[in-house]
């Protein structure tokens, strides 16, 4: 019945942006409003309160009876009569624009540094949409952040999503910071971009990452979202996709090469686990709603890159791990999407290595298309494979000796012991300036490599042992 | 589709709706939601209410908007074409729309699965006008690929006498191949193509035994842990211990004529990499691109949620469909537990009374139900054919005590656990050896005795007791360290080190060790459990341990995985004969 869907459509559009005075219930973010025309699902709403303070919010619940809305400003200092609502019958879209480059806004997208609204190129809803995976290239490219824990053991790759499990403390804005400074495309002069979201992070954060920005020149380049501890927490949840709408634009419209951190994901979540405890949905584990994955999905999903586009997207979000725990639903959910982990161990840092990332939970799982012959050098699936297996051990020698005293530990496992040290204090531990190349990186792993017998090394073949096995050691 | 408006959105709540005014629907009906026409399922009715679940993204669905339905179940289309082909949740195929639409998905596309215009060439059976037709009887071929003839079945709910079939030629899949007179006296068209609504196992004849292995070329899966073709495995582990590269190994290698392999709700990149990998591997069987005999499902983790609880009883039912032609076809999930979570939202949302960890209380009903469709059949043409059911499951914190695990691991006979040490060791595939069991062990003893090796039963057996034994003396290395260990017991930790690095070890990136014939595992197997009968008798005689482990043979076999290919296994005998002759010698010394 067609005609009944054209008027149906007039009608609609001409209650939009009809406004309702009063709301029936104010819970946390979130507003009840009774006996409404027809709202559709997520669409954006317009609250003013009695100062006559804009809001914007999200329907999450519409039927004929009630709508239930979240507002992203949050609903403090509302009113129940005096608060005007208006449905405006689209979702929430932003302005995008390459001109958002070296500007700072709030996490709708809204400037907060003085300056004038950009000129939007497009209005894109925030939501994004899922990429077709038959659109999709493959990530293949190896990006050299000069960080040897990195770019030898857990390459980063152009499009992969690698977020870094931290904790409360641990210096994960340095090396989010170093790496933004010091990414590069061997052989390539690439046209880059950074969009930083931040979530609920403390103010000297932000001001630590623009002054790195600044530092390092970069800061044109540079688009930042900025959701601050004192902001109201829900405005986390649209935060990120915001600054994936942009993200999204600079590497498809633009052909940018995009780095995206966001810091940080354990906010968040929290503040999806209080929308969704207000609205009394059941729990899955310690009270996140069942829907984190699929949430959490939908923002690290868009990342990769394009086939027949020249841009990309690559994600750094970091999560502080509640009491250092991988195993909590946020690092775990987020392990379980993203393409491996960058992890850090308290332990280390308390021995003052920088970076300080453990050895064996973390993993680039694209790596094995990125590294070897003509990408890295032929040597490095080995040498990396031969040095996590070396270290692995070195985590055996270690138990054993705390129980049954070094002394006791065969001539071999002391050898093994020397190499563990070295491999954290050489090969790991480097300055937050300094940027080694990857042939640095991986002479220095055949350096650690060469304080083992050659026997022991059963995952580099012989001629890679020729060639590098004690070059460095006269 | 039908323009039957059968009532009006009243309520929407994510991919749930509520539609009010309803009043002729069917259960389980497919339906299009509001002006944009989604895609939804009916799932629950009620007095003048329906639940809908609805397979896309439902933003800017309104109160009042009008419902369509089809007037049948959402189904999947069953016909030449699906090979080779990567669907959604809901066989929309993504390859078209990308053609049509952008690099995003675009919501409320309808797309037949199976191209409208593509000729087939068919070559009908000989049958004779007036001939009985039963469902399931062939009416013809039709060759797919270079792989797979095609046949061409009566769909299981059509029954009666043959009036005509069409000549040897060129159809598509809708041109009208046969007419059968039914019981009841009417006629139905037969084509290449037929529907059949994915929530209903397809009909067989009977069940037979699982007796044959289903031979993945993963060594600590086929001598450790096997499965018989028409089996289910479950494979849980935390995030990356190995899920998705243990089920592209298998699907990369196994010997089933057929795979069908289901990306639910994981990652976009991991179905890109088949996309762009399957097309160039050339399957050592048949000497043609693996993407020949493979179906994709792709509903990654940001497509909608419903379709993933869609995907995988359309993947299963592609794989029955071939299995009814007499295939047998492996079905890889990755991963059942975002299925099982997709049923949670769904659950939740619909304010359904959560069983465990919020989880409906008909989660071990669905689970069950879902690997029943696996088995060894004699399908209704006559023929034999199976469905082999491979499934991830992601335990939240790894931890295997956790609902989706403990059920899944009621309805499967397969247990492929992944351990996190080993993953974390980069030991590949982190597949425990103390956690898995087969329980398809005795059943396809018989196979691998007589087809491969009369010894192989003894050897597996043996190495598993090493195994065993290897735990409690580490337990004792831990408090004592090694030293304090005679000899002979030292030695059974030396033969565990070199079993693991140079057999359970497999390298799946790696040209020669990606995957072994059954009778490269065999003669690996008979190289080590010889070093470990000779060498013990050895070490009674007197040799020491470190005489053992400084034999010049010892490094070759640590390496042959990587040297020696499947196409020249007349290494292994010489490997073989080395070391003996150096356990001899050594002893001879000794003795
Ligand atoms: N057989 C193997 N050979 C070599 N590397 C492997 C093997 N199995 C796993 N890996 C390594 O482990 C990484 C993770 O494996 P995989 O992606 O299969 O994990 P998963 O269990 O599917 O994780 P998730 O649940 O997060 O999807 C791979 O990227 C690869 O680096
Ligand atoms: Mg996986």
């Amino acid at each position: 019945m067609p005609s009944d869907s054209k008027v149906y459509r007039a009608e609609k559009k001409l209650l939009t942006g009809r406004e309702y005075i009063g709301v029936n219930k104010i819970d946390g973010p979130l507003i009840f409003i009774k006996h409404t025309h027809p709202i559709g699902y997520r669409e954006l709403i317009e609250c003013i309160d009695r100062q006559g303070k804009p809001r914007l919010g999200m329907v999450l619940d519409t039927s004929e009876e009630i709508v239930v809305a979240q507002i992203f400003e949050g609903t403090s200092g509302m009113t129940m009569p005096d608060t005007r609502v208006r449905f405006m019958g689209e979702s929430l879209k932003i302005g995008v624009t390459r001109d958002m480059l070296g500007r700072i806004f709030n996490g709708l997208g809204q400037p907060v540094d003085g300056g004038p609204e950009p000129d939007s190129e497009a209005e894109i809803d925030v939501n994004g949409k899922p990429i077709n995976p038959t659109a999709r290239a493959y990530p293949k490219d190896f990006i050299q952040t000069g960080i040897s824990a990195i770019d030898g053991m857990n390459t980063l790759i152009r499009g992969q999503k690698l977020p870094i499990f931290s904790g409360n403390g641990l210096p994960h804005n340095e090396l989010a910071a170093q790496i933004a400074r010091q990414a590069k495309i061997k052989g390539a002069k690439t046209n880059f971009a950074v969009v930083f979201a931040a979530m609920g992070v403390k103010n000297d954060v932000a001001r630590f990452f623009i002054r790195s920005f600044e530092e390092s020149g970069v800061l044109s380049n540079v688009a930042l979202f900025l959701s601050l501890a004192d902001d109201p927490s829900i405005e986390r949840i649209i935060t990120p996709r915001t600054a994936l709408t942009l993200a999204e634009h600079l590497a498809f419209e633009h052909d940018m090469h995009v780095l995206v951190i966001l810091t940080d994901m354990s906010n968040y979540c929290e503040s999806l686990r209080e929308i969704s405890t207000i609205r009394g949905e059941i729990p899955s584990r310690k009270g996140y709603p069942g829907y984190l994955y699929s949430d959490l999905a939908e923002l690290y999903e868009r990342s990769g890159m394009l086939k027949g586009f020249s841009g990309s997207i690559t994600q750094i979000p970091i999560l502080t791990m509640p009491n250092d725990d991988i195993s909590h639903p946020i690092p775990d959910l987020s392990g379980y999407i993203t393409e491996g982990q960058i992890v850090f161990e308290r332990e280390m840092f308390a021995r003052s290595i920088y970076p300080p990332v453990a050895g064996l939970p973390s993993l680039s799982r694209l790596m094995k298309d990125g590294i070897g012959e003509g990408m890295t050098r032929e040597d490095h699936p080995h040498l990396a494979s031969q040095l996590f297996a070396a270290y692995s051990y070195v985590k055996d020698v270690r138990n054993l000796a705390s129980v049954i005293g070094e002394e006791e530990l065969t001539p071999l496992d002391h050898q093994y012991l020397e190499f563990g040290d070295a491999f954290e204090r050489k090969f790991v531990t480097q300055g937050q300036n300094e940027d080694r190349t990857i042939e640095q990186t991986l002479d220095l792993g055949w350096e650690m490599l060469s304080l083992l017998p050659p026997e022991e090394l059963h995952r580099v073949t012989d001629e890679e042992l020729e060639k590098y096995y004690g070059r460095n050691r006269i | 589709m039908s323009d039957r408006i059968i009532g009006k959105v009243k309520r929407v709540n994510g991919p749930v709706i509520v539609a009010s005014g309803v009043t002729d629907a069917i259960m389980l009906e497919l339906v299009r939601v509001g002006e944009v026409k989604l895609v939804g399922e009916i799932i629950k009715l009620e007095e003048e209410n329906a639940v809908i679940q609805v397979y896309e993204d439902t933003t800017g669905i309104t109160p009042g908007e009008n419902i369509y339905g089809s007037g049948m179940q959402l189904s999947v289309e069953l016909g030449p074409g699906l090979i080779s082909t990567i669907y959604d949740g809901i066989q929309r195929p993504l390859e078209e729309i990308h053609k049509i639409s952008n690099q995003f998905i675009e919501r409320g596309i309808s797309m037949p699965a199976l191209s409208r215009t593509a000729k087939w060439h068919f070559e009908p059976e000989s049958l004779q006008p007036g001939s009985p037709l039963l469902p399931g009887t062939i009416l013809g071929n039709v060759k797919e690929t270079e792989l797979i003839d095609h046949k061409i079945l009566v769909p299981p709910d059509i029954e009666g006498t043959l009036v005509s079939l069409a000549a040897e030629g060129d159809y598509t899949v809708e041109e009208v191949i046969g007419l059968v007179k039914t019981a009841e006296g009417g006629e139905k068209s037969l084509h290449l193509m037929h529907r059949w609504p994915i929530r209903k196992a397809r009909p067989v004849t009977r069940r037979l035994p699982l007796d044959i292995p289903l031979i993945t070329g993963q060594r600590v899966i086929d001598t450790l842990f096997p499965v018989a073709k028409g089996g289910t495995v479950a494979i849980p582990g935390g995030f990356g211990t190995g899920k998705t590269m243990t089920q592209h190994a298998i699907a990369k290698w196994c010997d089933a004529s057929l795979i069908v392999y289901i990306g639910c709700g994981e990652r976009g990149n991991e179905m890109t990499d088949v996309l762009m990998e399957f097309p160039k591997l050339i399957d050592p069987r048949t000497d043609l691109p693996l993407i020949k005999r493979t179906v994709l499902i792709a509903n990654t983790s940001n497509m909608p949620v419903s379709a993933r609880e869609a995907s995988i009883y359309t993947g299963v039912t592609l794989a029955e469909y071939y299995r009814d032609q007499g295939y047998h076809v492996a079905v890889m999930a990755d991963s059942t537990s975002r299925w099982a979570e997709a049923l949670r939202e769904l659950s939740g949302r619909m304010e359904e009374m959560p069983a465990e960890e919020g989880f409906p209380a008909y989660l071990p009903t669905r689970i069950a139900e879902f690997y029943e469709r696996a088995g060894n059949m004699e399908v209704l043409c006559g023929k034999t054919g199976s469905v082999t059911i491979i499934g991830a499951v992601s335990p939240p914190g790894g931890d295997f005590s956790e609902p989706v695990t403990q059920h899944t691991k009621r309805f499967v006979r397969c247990f492929w656990g992944l351990d996190r040490q080993l993953a974390n060791a980069r030991h590949y595939p982190a597949i425990s050896w103390l956690e898995s069991y087969s329980e398809y062990l005795d059943d396809i003893i018989p196979w691998w005795n007589q087809r491969v090796g009369a010894q192989w039963s003894a050897d597996r057996k043996e190495i598993m007791e090493l195994l065993q034994k290897e735990v409690r003396l580490q337990q004792v290395v831990k408090l004592v360290g090694p030293d304090a260990l005679p000899d002979s017991q030292r030695f059974i930790l030396e033969v565990c080190t070199l079993f693991k690095n140079a057999f359970l070890q497999q390298n799946a990136f790696d040209d020669i060790d990606r995957y072994a014939v059954a009778e490269k595992q065999m003669k690996m197997l008979e190289l080590i459990v010889t070093y470990w009968r000779k060498g013990s008798q050895a070490i009674k005689s007197g040799v020491t341990l470190v005489k053992l482990k400084r034999m010049k043979v010892i490094p070759d076999i640590v390496k042959m995985k990587f040297t020696i290919p499947n196409d020249d296994l007349s290494q292994f005998d010489k490997l073989q004969l080395r070391l003996e002759r150096s356990l001899d010698q050594l002893e001879q010394v000794y003795a």
